[in-house]
């Protein structure tokens, strides 16, 4: 059984159509990305998923199970972590503080033994520090550690997403665009990233412009157009794919 | 029984036009600058006490209730320009304490300039009530609703025929897109304080007569006006009216058939009702976040 | 930044300031600003969770304190009610309303909340100020005062150490809920909504519990206000009382423990020091407002902290 299964899944805003009739699979620990055209309904695809948005019409499961129409933080629960196309850092907060939140389902997060400062809930706290300055490091943000969010750089941010995400110990990771904005050395950096986590056991669904990363990663690929589902393959198929040729070259009727 | 209906309705309506202008007020203000402006009941405040105070001066009505409107307008264009636009992009709370600060300095310069006595405005044509169907009418209700009804209308002119209105409509829906178009988003800003403060200003002056003026009848009146608005949206210039007209008729059935004790607690009753039952106001739309 | 232990010598500082303070002060005056300036920061310590911490606006906050104030009055008075269980009806009668409000309100986004918490802190003023029978309407009513275990709590002496006490532990409360997976949530969901949800932060939920423990706290001191002072007045739930809450937690600093403590101290002071301008502490008032959220939006302690640390 495959780990994602999403069902003839639409979406309307009003008249307009984002997603129209969307169907795929994902299979557990495959890097697993979504391609289109600027406007294609990617991100509202990703936004349905994740719950941020609920569905007009369709069935998404996971495991198996119906989850359309869940909240966002139910699906935190059965594993399903993200990033952002446009940046959702906590700028209010350090950047490791930003990671740990990441982990707030791993946690006991009782308000009283909070404000009288259990010492089991400390100790907690203390380890989950060390382990978000592993992540940081992991993500490749060693210097900025003890650096507030706000004082971070573009690229550095779309990273520490990362590391948040990745905080929360999740099985099904998606990823919005994490090289957009990026320059072609922190470009390589993020692919190499992507990877690293995606050998680690998470299966990576990948929102991305830059064809390069998305080729040398991806195990399949899903192509929108429209709202619309153009085609899905490996990279090979996709690449020799005269519709998808046709789309992203704007020939298409 | 219809008599007194009548007569609660006539009263509710009356109030309830104040209450619009003040909600239309807070709406635009909204719309153009997403700010809650806490000293829009300094304006209705301004409004009713500036017109005794030019009136006491031996200024003919006509000329006293022009200027009870032109400079309150011209208050509200102060309080964009010194307080509002230097605070730009802060956070909601932050906006929310500079417009109660503004409304603080107005009321207090008021009660150290004028003092604290309560005034009374004459009517502005006799005084003799009119009777319709058992009850009556007072001529100055004629007068709030006549002038409410020709302010709304021009309001809507301006909105739906002219470039201006087109143009500050464009700025609420997406000031960045307004200003790309070339619409001068600042001009924009000086008009609905403008325009928003002399609306609250004549409505004030309108009710003047019937309600009596003092310097701190504001709070109460710029409340009763942020609930209207809320009522009918936040946003919805229709729905203002519509609210501001609704509190006020609510206000004054409760006042007669209930309590008239309770008469200033029956619009907060109502909009903690409609939150809970309506989450959006009477013509709020729906809005869906971009992340 | 990474020096854990730095936020808790603030603490320190505040326990001997308050240790030293009744005999450094020259009369009971003196006395009873400093305790009235210890109520008012546990007040806005609760508050500036809410607010600064959480990110929301309550406009109404002093309705919750006038629950507490007049739970401990009429209990006590009409009912013959023991003062500590006044105090509890009181808060609880505060933890129910705040959630039931709460909680459809939360789900909304923007102005609501701050038009709802207004309206309650109106009605609740209206209904003080009209059932006259019970309350004594306008004009206030005595309060007994304090007894616990048979021992009477009296005048400046008495009630500062308690009120110091309290202080103390609120704010070690305080900074011990903020950096905490509770307090981090909060904040997160302030910082950015959508990214505490996909994280599992269920937002409604932490939003209501905060609210519900700011109107706890604002009611617990309130039934302290009503038995120090032994006189309440429909002022304490009042409009204006409210502003001024909001405006202690903005001026002293949004999301600063120790904001809030400043933030509650100058406003309290205040007044005292207006007093001398006669007729012109609205202006006054308001002039302050405006100039300090134009020149220092962050408040004063995150704004001087700013300053202090780019020395280092």
């Amino acid at each position: 059984m495959a780990l994602l299964e999403v069902n003839k899944l639409s979406k309307a805003f009003g008249g307009v159509k984002a997603v129209q009739n969307v169907s795929f699979s994902i299979d557990a620990g495959i890097v697993y990305s979504v391609i289109g055209p600027n406007g294609a309904g990617k991100t509202t695809l990703f936004n349905l998923i994740t719950g941020v948005y609920t569905p007009s019409e369709g069935e998404i499961r996971l495991d198996g199970k119906e989850i359309a129409g869940a909240g966002p933080h139910t699906l935190a629960r059965l594993g399903v972590a993200r990033t952002f196309q446009n940046l959702q850092v906590c700028m209010n907060m350090t950047a490791l503080e930003n990671v740990m939140v990441g982990a707030h389902l791993r946690l006991d997060r009782n308000l009283i033994k909070a404000a009288l400062r259990f010492p089991a809930l400390r100790r907690r706290d203390g380890e989950l520090r060390d382990e978000a300055a592993a992540l940081m490091h992991f993500v490749g943000l060693d210097k900025y550690v003890a650096a507030r969010a706000d004082a971070m750089p573009y690229g550095a941010l779309k990273r520490l997403e990362i590391a948040r995400a990745l905080a929360a110990k999740p099985r099904l990771l998606f990823l919005d665009e994490p090289a957009a904005g990026l320059n072609p050395k922190e470009t390589i950096e993020v692919d190499h990233l992507v990877r690293k986590v995606a050998d680690s056991g998470v299966t990576v669904v990948l929102v991305e412009h830059d064809m390069k990363m998305v080729m040398n990663l991806s195990d399949r690929i899903l192509v929108l157009d429209y709202g619309k589902k153009l085609t899905e393959g490996s990279a090979a198929e996709v690449r020799r794919n005269p519709d998808v040729i046709a789309a992203y070259l704007g020939a298409h009727a | 029984m219809l008599a007194q209906f009548l007569q609660f309705l006539f009263s509710g309506v009356t109030v309830g036009a104040t209450y619009a202008l003040a909600a239309l007020g807070f709406t635009l203000i909204y719309n153009a600058s997403n700010v809650i402006n806490f000293a829009q009941g300094e304006f209705i405040m301004l409004g009713g006490m500036l017109t005794v105070f030019f009136m006491q001066l031996g200024l003919p009505m006509p000329a006293a209730v022009v200027l009870a409107i032109v400079v309150p307008a011209f208050v509200g264009v102060l309080v964009e320009k010194l307080a509002i636009e230097p605070a730009k992009g802060a956070e909601t709370v932050t906006l929310i304490i500079i417009t109660i600060g503004c409304s603080l300095i107005i009321r207090g310069l008021v009660q150290v300039w004028l003092g604290k006595g309560t005034h009374a405005v004459a009517p502005f044509s006799g005084s003799e009530p009119i009777a319709v169907l058992g009850a009556t009418l007072l001529p100055q209700s004629l007068w709030v609703l006549g002038v409410t009804g020709v302010v709304v209308a021009a309001l809507w002119y301006f909105f739906s025929r002219t470039l201006a209105g087109k143009a500050i409509l464009a700025t609420s829906f997406n000031p960045v897109a307004a200003q790309l178009v070339g619409i001068n988003t600042s001009w924009v800003l000086f008009i609905s304080f403008a325009l928003s403060a002399a609306l609250g200003a004549l409505g004030g002056i309108l009710v003047a007569p019937i309600t009596l003026t003092s310097y701190d009848v504001g709070i109460m009146l710029g409340l009763k006006g942020f609930v209207a608005a809320v009522v009918g949206g936040l946003g919805s210039g229709l729905g203002a009216v519509v609210g501001g007209l609704m509190v006020g008729i609510v206000e004054a059935m409760a006042a007669g058939y209930i309590s008239s004790a309770y008469k200033d607690a029956v619009p907060f009753v109502l909009i903690l009702a409609i939150l809970f039952f309506m989450p959006r106001g009477l013509f709020g739309a729906k809005v869906t976040d971009r992340v | 930044m990474m020096n854990f232990r730095s936020p808790y010598l603030g603490l320190w500082l505040l326990v001997a300031v308050l240790a030293v303070l009744p005999f450094a002060l020259p009369n009971a005056f003196y006395m009873d600003l400093a305790i009235r300036m210890a109520i008012n920061a546990v007040i806005v310590l609760g508050l500036n969770l809410l607010i600064g911490f959480a990110g929301q606006i309550s406009l109404g906050h002093a309705g919750f304190l006038g629950i507490g104030a007049y739970s401990s009055a009429v209990l006590t008075t009409h009912f013959n009610w023991h003062p500590a269980f006044a105090m509890a009806a009181g808060a609880a009668a505060c933890a129910v309303l705040a959630a039931l409000v709460a909680r459809p309100i939360f789900k909304l986004k923007g102005h609501y909340l701050a038009m709802a918490t207004l309206g309650l802190g109106i009605i609740l003023t209206i209904v003080i100020t009209n059932e006259g029978a019970w309350t004594g309407g306008p004009d206030g009513m005595p309060v007994p005062p304090f007894a616990l275990f048979g021992f009477e709590l009296y005048g400046e002496k008495h009630w500062y150490w308690v009120v110091a006490a309290v202080l103390a532990i609120s704010v070690w409360a305080s900074l011990n809920l903020i950096d905490s997976p509770f307090g981090r949530a909060l904040r997160a969901l302030h910082g950015s909504e959508v990214a505490s949800q996909v994280v599992g932060v269920d937002v409604v939920r932490y939003k209501v519990a905060i609210f519900v423990l700011s109107a706890v706290f604002a009611s617990l001191m309130g039934s302290v206000t009503a038995h120090y002072v032994g006189f309440v007045t429909p002022g304490v739930a009042g409009f204006f009382h409210s502003i001024e809450l909001v405006t202690m937690v903005v001026i002293g600093g949004m999301a600063s423990v120790y904001g809030s403590v400043l933030g509650a101290v100058l406003l309290t002071a205040l007044p005292q020091a207006l007093a001398t301008f006669e007729g012109w502490e609205t202006v006054a008032f308001g002039t302050i407002l405006v100039f300090t959220m134009i020149f220092m939006p962050k408040g004063l302690v995150p704004t001087l902290a700013a300053k202090l640390g780019r020395k280092d």
